[in-house]
């Protein structure tokens, strides 16, 4: 792993790696999800990307909506606003309207961007507005006790849904896809280089990006629908999940069923504060 | 650069995920909690920092 570039990070005093020490607030840590979570792997990968990135922490904003994923905007040490529930894409929009040279990072989870709040993800997605969301998708609502969300897979139980669910899930990345996002992305729990990859090339894409991540929720998702613990939900992402380089390879009846990882939409499109940036040019007639 | 692994129990919440895919199998639980198991090699790949949930183990950098 390369080392984390500790300047102007003061002294370290608990026992934590460097990446983690940098990023997060230890002060509120460990943080308050059920063992083998997989909120914390994904927090963990967006520390990464940003690290990656060099992203000054005083210009990187991390926004969240309610939920047990969206506790994570607490967690990070930086500008940081924990909204309402299905929120947080409009909240994002503001903040990155008001200030176009910030980085606006949305942590929210599927509940939360594709149900109360689907309707600001599509309209984020379609205006291409220079954030980047990332959706814990744990396929359940989980903070609120496990009721089906829209991306529960048909036939999986919740607790409003005791006889199997009826309902067909969303791709939430998909979904976005075909609003007009310019970068859309899968990724998961178990292959952490693959999606911290996929979280910093969407945090490094100009315009409005997604990335979808397969979540690990042992405790409502996975209680409901036997899963096992929290390492068998992670073997499946491990056995059944493929990336981009390993689907090239397999033929269409090897990948039925498989979810594969990497970037399902990357387009070159006009990011939108930019464009208002010319309307405000226009309408002072050159004359700023 | 000489890497150490190690481990804070303090944080950890026993969920087994790094001593599943510890690809040395040099880890496992005790009450509850991460320990290194004896009689193995720990390679310091960071394999189980990288999946750990609670940033409970990681590799890093040995003090001299
Ligand atoms: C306006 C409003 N409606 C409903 C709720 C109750 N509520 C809190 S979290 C949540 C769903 C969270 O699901 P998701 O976004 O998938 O997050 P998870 O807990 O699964 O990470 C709901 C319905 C709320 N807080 N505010
Ligand atoms: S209920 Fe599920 S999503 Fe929420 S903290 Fe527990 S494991 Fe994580
Ligand atoms: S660093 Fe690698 S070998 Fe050592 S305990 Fe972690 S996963 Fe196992
Ligand atoms: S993955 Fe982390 S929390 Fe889970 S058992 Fe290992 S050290 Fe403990
Ligand atoms: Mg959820």
């Amino acid at each position: 792993m390369a080392k984390v570039d500790m300047t102007d990070v003061r002294e370290k005093d608990v026992n934590v790696s460097d990446l983690v020490f940098k990023y997060m607030r230890p002060e509120h840590l460990p943080h308050i999800w059920c063992p083998g979570c997989g909120n914390g792997i994904i927090m963990r990968d967006v520390a990464q990307a940003i690290e990656d990135l060099k992203i000054n922490r005083n210009n990187l904003v991390v926004v969240s909506g309610i939920g047990c994923s969206s506790r994570a905007a607490g967690y990070f040490d930086c500008s940081t606003i924990h909204t309402t529930h299905g929120r947080a894409i409009a909240f994002a929009t503001g903040i990155k309207m008001a200030r176009p040279e910030l980085e606006v990072v949305v942590l929210t989870g599927d509940g939360d961007a594709s149900a109360i709040g689907g309707n600001h993800l599509i309209h984020a997605a379609r205006r291409n507005i220079g954030i980047t969301v990332i959706v814990m998708n744990n396929t359940i609502y989980g903070m609120t006790g496990g009721q089906y969300s829209p991306t529960t897979p048909t036939g999986d139980y919740g607790t409003t849904a005791p006889y199997g669910n009826i309902d067909r899930p969303f791709d939430v990345a998909l979904l976005a896809a075909a609003a007009g996002a310019t970068y859309a992305a899968h990724g998961d729990c178990f292959h952490v280089p693959e999606t911290t990859r996929l979280i910093r090339d969407g945090i490094a894409h100009k315009g409005f990006s997604i990335i979808e991540v397969a979540d690990v929720c042992p405790t409502y998702y996975g209680r409901k629908n036997k899963k096992g613990s929290a390492v068998d939900m992670m073997r499946n992402q491990k056995e059944n999940f493929v990336t981009a380089a390993q689907a090239k390879r397999m033929s269409p009846e090897e990948l039925e069923g498989r979810y594969v990882l990497g970037v399902i939409q990357e387009l070159d499109f006009p990011e939108y504060t930019e464009a208002y940036e010319k309307v405000i040019e226009k309408a002072q007639g050159g004359a700023k | 650069m000489k890497k150490e692994l190690i481990l804070n129990s303090a944080w950890c919440k026993g969920c087994g995920i790094c001593v599943a895919f510890c690809p040395k199998g040099a880890l496992e639980l005790a009450r509850g909690k991460v320990q290194r198991k004896e009689g193995t090699d720990c390679i310091l790949c960071g394999q189980c920092e990288l999946r750990c949930p609670d940033y409970a183990i990681f590799v890093q950098e040995k003090e001299e």
